[in-house]
């Protein structure tokens, strides 16, 4: 069972409590398809991507990202147990999505990036720890369900 | 790993012109951050009393670091050659394990968007880290 201090408790319950969800998913999603581009692989039907300027305006992108983020709501809803909370999820990753999980990582650097550009210096280091062992631990349940 | 694009090229040194004027500052934010956030890199840095973010051991090594990426700004047509003594420092004075090239960059890019919100759009972003991708193999190279 992961142990989370009072600090990381606070501090992943303060910064999403900040977050639009639909303003910081589709850029974070936005991000990871830039930045990332073979993670395009998995969103063949979501028509434009052919450069940043589409994927970036893409309506398709916008409302995933914003599924992505309240996704992770359930995490930070139920810090105690995200191993059990995405059982579901990371059946479904794995046996209808069929997404290669070391993929779930550039998406929470992507998330990481996005959270430190709109909270500038108030993202200290104790936060990005904090943060990064938050996504850390859902990255890894996600993939918990892979065989 | 990776050859840098025109593209690729021209955006970080636009980037680059941009932001050198706080190099100074991204650098000590970018180290404080690592040894915070990857404890692990402290084990390299067991000769500093004060590791602490604001110590003048950390301020100043960060300096020493975006010198290093100003250089390989300076020498992107060909970082290999141009960061050739540098790699010789890393493998046989240093002896870093090349992992935390990638652990150091990702600070780094967390620095610039906390800093350059609005410059640091993902075009920017990608091209940034294939450039520090491109460093870390030079600064590899002579490793064995």
């Amino acid at each position: 069972m992961v142990e989370w201090t009072d600090f990381e408790r606070a501090t992943i319950q303060d910064i999403f409590s900040k977050l639009e969800y639909e303003v910081v998913g589709p850029k974070a999603l936005a991000r990871c398809l830039v930045v990332y581009p073979w993670t395009q692989r998995y969103f063949g039907n979501f028509g434009n991507l052919y450069n940043a300027a589409a994927i970036t305006g893409n309506p398709m992108v916008a409302k995933h990202g914003t599924t992505i983020l309240h996704g992770l709501d359930r995490a930070v809803k139920n810090m105690d147990d995200i191993k059990n909370t995405y059982t579901e999820l990371s059946v479904l990753h794995s046996e209808k999505l069929h997404v290669d999980p070391d993929n779930f990582k550039l998406l929470a650097d992507c998330l990481t990036i996005v959270v430190a550009a709109q909270m500038g210096k108030a993202f200290t280091g104790e936060m990005q720890a904090a943060f990064q062992k938050f996504l850390a631990v859902v990255v890894t349940s996600l993939g918990r369900q892979y065989h | 790993m990776t050859t840098l694009s025109v593209k690729d090229k021209d955006t970080v040194k636009a980037f680059w012109a941009k932001v050198s004027g706080n190099a100074d500052e991204i650098g000590a934010d970018a180290v404080a951050r690592m040894l915070v956030v990857y404890p692990q890199t402290k084990t390299y840095f067991s000769h500093w009393k004060d590791q602490s973010p604001n110590s003048p051991a950390v301020r100043k090594h960060g300096v020493t670091v975006m010198l290093g990426i100003g250089e390989a700004v300076a020498k992107i047509d060909d970082l290999k050659a141009g960061l050739a003594s540098l790699s010789e420092l890393h493998a046989f004075t240093l002896r870093v394990d090349p992992a935390n090239f990638k652990i150091l960059s990702h600070c780094i890019l967390v620095v610039m968007a906390t800093m350059f919100p609005n410059e640091f759009t993902p075009e920017v972003h990608v091209s940034l880290d294939k450039f520090l991708a491109s460093v870390a193999l030079a600064l590899s190279e002579k490793y064995r």
